[in-house]
Formats: structure tokens, C-alpha cells, sequence
């Protein structure tokens, strides 16, 4: 009974990575839409999402490129350090990644309380009576897109804390690698949707 | 059992690919130090998409992978450039 159970176990890597990449277009289409209503609304008030720009903190944002570029190559390696069985590797370099993944959350943090500060927040009073209607879509656009990304972030976090809590016990290794693959996919989108945010937010001159 | 051998990728590729995406990030930011008018928006959009095929092929094992997910990628960015494009066209031409 227990030898039929294990032979019934089911594992297919191709299904389970193509199930993956089907999640990962939903997302790209997502946030491909949000990058539509932010080209239109940039087209149609262009001095005013100029003006706004100039808020953001370019050098903040590109420190934050820099960190999800690295935590994309330390997920990376991860998947060939478990391929090459080297498990204690394998976990520091997932470690790594959630480390910088952390990192990245506590920068997005600072930045949004220093606009929560300066009374930029969606709704606030100083947005609604201050500012131009140009410069309240642009606010809007940069909060719901930044805050949608910062989701995925978190979600990715926690599904590379559950890889690595398995590959720790033994249920993720060399011949079933396909949760941390999957996972670095899911990583690896997060990091594709930040490199399209950053110029489109922080490089407004 | 039918097994394949998944190709396994060198560090040594994922730290090249690293290096290559951060001199894109930082040409880009200076890049905007130069007032280029116009053509900055273009610019920044067609380094942010050399970075992120660098990312699809070689991070996201692409160039490793059987030829129909790059067709499925390829179509889904079609779809959302295709979006863009038409959305535009009502914009500009209505």
C-alpha cells in the first residue's frame, strides 16, 4: 500500500512551470492595463506629471532597482546551488533574497512616510485643494501601482519562505526543483514590473 | 521514467547578466541628467526593455526552455504593446 501511494505521487515540472507562467501573464496583463491609463494620462497632462515627479526621490528609487536586480540574481543561483545539491548554499541564497526583499519594503516604507508627512496620500487635503488635477492622477497612479507592486513583493516573500522551509525538510531537492524554479519566476516578475516602474515614476526630469 | 536533465546555469552567467542589468539602470539614470526633451521618455522605455529581456532570458530560464513559452511571452507583451498602440491611436486621431 505504502509503495503504490509513493509511485501514485504525482510530479510534472513542465505542468507545474507552465501553470506559472499562465499566472505571471495574468499579472503582466494587469499591470500592462495600469501602464496604459498611466501613458494616457501622462500624454494628456504632461507639465503636470513633470511637476509632480519631481517629488520622488530618484536616488531612492534607484537604490531599490539595485537591490531587486541583485535579489534576482541570488534567487537565480539558488535554483543552480540546489541543482548542484549544495542545500546549505541553496538556503543562504533564498535567505538573501527575502533579506533584500526586506530591505526593499523598508526604503518603500520611508518613502511613502515622507509623501504621508508632506500630506501626499491618496484623498489627502493637501492633494485635493493644493494641487492640479494632473498632479493628483499622477499621485494616484504612483500609489496604486507602487502599493500593487509592493503586494507582489510580499506575496513572493512569503512563497520563497515556504520553499525554503521545505527544501530544509527535504521535500524540495535536486530532483523536485520545480516549487523553487516556480518561485524565482514569480521573483523574477516582481523585478520585471519594478524596472518598467522605475523610469516611467523616478526618471521624469 | 523519462527524465530530462535540466540544464543547470552557471553562477558565473547570473553575475555577468547582473553586472550588464546595473550599468543599464545606472546609463539610465544619467541619462536623464541630459535634457533630451522628448526623446528621454523613449530612451528610458528602450533600456527598461533590454533590462527586462536580459531578466526573461537568462534569469526566467527562457533560453533554456522549449520554444513555445517564448511564443506564449512573446504574444502576451503583444498583446499589452497592441493595447497601447490602439489606445492611442483613439487618443490622437478621434
Amino acid at each position: 500500500m505504502e509503495q503504490a501511494k509513493h509511485i501514485a505521487e504525482h510530479y510534472d515540472p513542465e505542468a507545474s512551470k507552465i501553470g506559472m507562467w499562465l499566472l505571471i501573464f495574468t499579472e503582466l496583463l494587469l499591470f500592462g492595463v495600469l501602464f496604459v491609463i498611466y501613458a494616457v494620462y501622462r500624454y494628456l497632462n504632461h507639465d503636470a506629471f513633470h511637476l509632480a515627479a519631481e517629488e520622488l526621490d530618484t536616488f531612492m528609487g534607484a537604490i531599490n532597482t539595485v537591490i531587486l536586480l541583485l535579489s534576482s540574481m541570488t534567487i537565480a543561483m539558488a535554483t543552480t546551488a540546489l541543482q548542484k545539491r549544495n542545500k546549505s548554499l541553496t538556503l543562504v541564497l533564498a535567505g538573501i533574497t527575502i533579506l533584500l526583499g526586506m530591505i526593499f519594503l523598508v526604503n518603500k516604507y520611508v518613502e511613502w512616510g515622507g509623501k504621508f508627512a508632506h500630506g501626499i496620500f491618496p484623498g489627502s487635503e493637501y492633494l485635493t485643494e493644493m494641487l492640479s488635477q494632473g498632479e493628483i492622477l499622477f499621485f494616484g497612479l504612483y500609489f496604486v501601482m507602487t502599493g500593487l507592486h509592493v503586494l507582489h513583493l510580499i506575496i513572493g516573500i512569503v512563497l520563497i519562505s515556504v520553499t525554503m522551509w521545505k527544501i530544509n525538510s527535504g521535500k524540495v531537492h535536486a530532483e523536485r526543483a520545480s516549487l523553487l524554479e516556480n518561485s524565482g519566476l514569480y521573483w523574477h516578475l516582481v523585478d520585471i514590473i519594478w524596472i518598467f516602474l522605475f523610469p516611467l515614476f523616478y526618471l521624469i526630469n | 521514467m523519462e527524465k530530462e536533465k535540466p540544464y543547470v546555469v552557471p553562477y558565473r552567467l547570473y553575475s555577468n547578466v547582473l553586472i550588464t542589468l546595473l550599468a543599464l539602470t545606472f546609463f539610465s539614470v544619467a541619462i536623464t541628467l541630459i535634457d533630451l526633451g522628448n526623446i528621454s521618455i523613449v530612451v528610458a522605455l528602450v533600456i527598461a526593455s533590454v533590462k527586462a529581456f536580459l531578466v526573461l532570458k537568462y534569469f526566467m530560464h527562457l533560453k533554456y526552455d522549449k520554444p513555445y513559452f517564448v511564443i506564449m511571452v512573446i504574444f502576451v507583451f503583444s498583446i499589452i504593446l497592441v493595447t497601447i498602440v490602439v489606445t492611442f491611436l483613439d487618443y490622437l486621431y478621434r
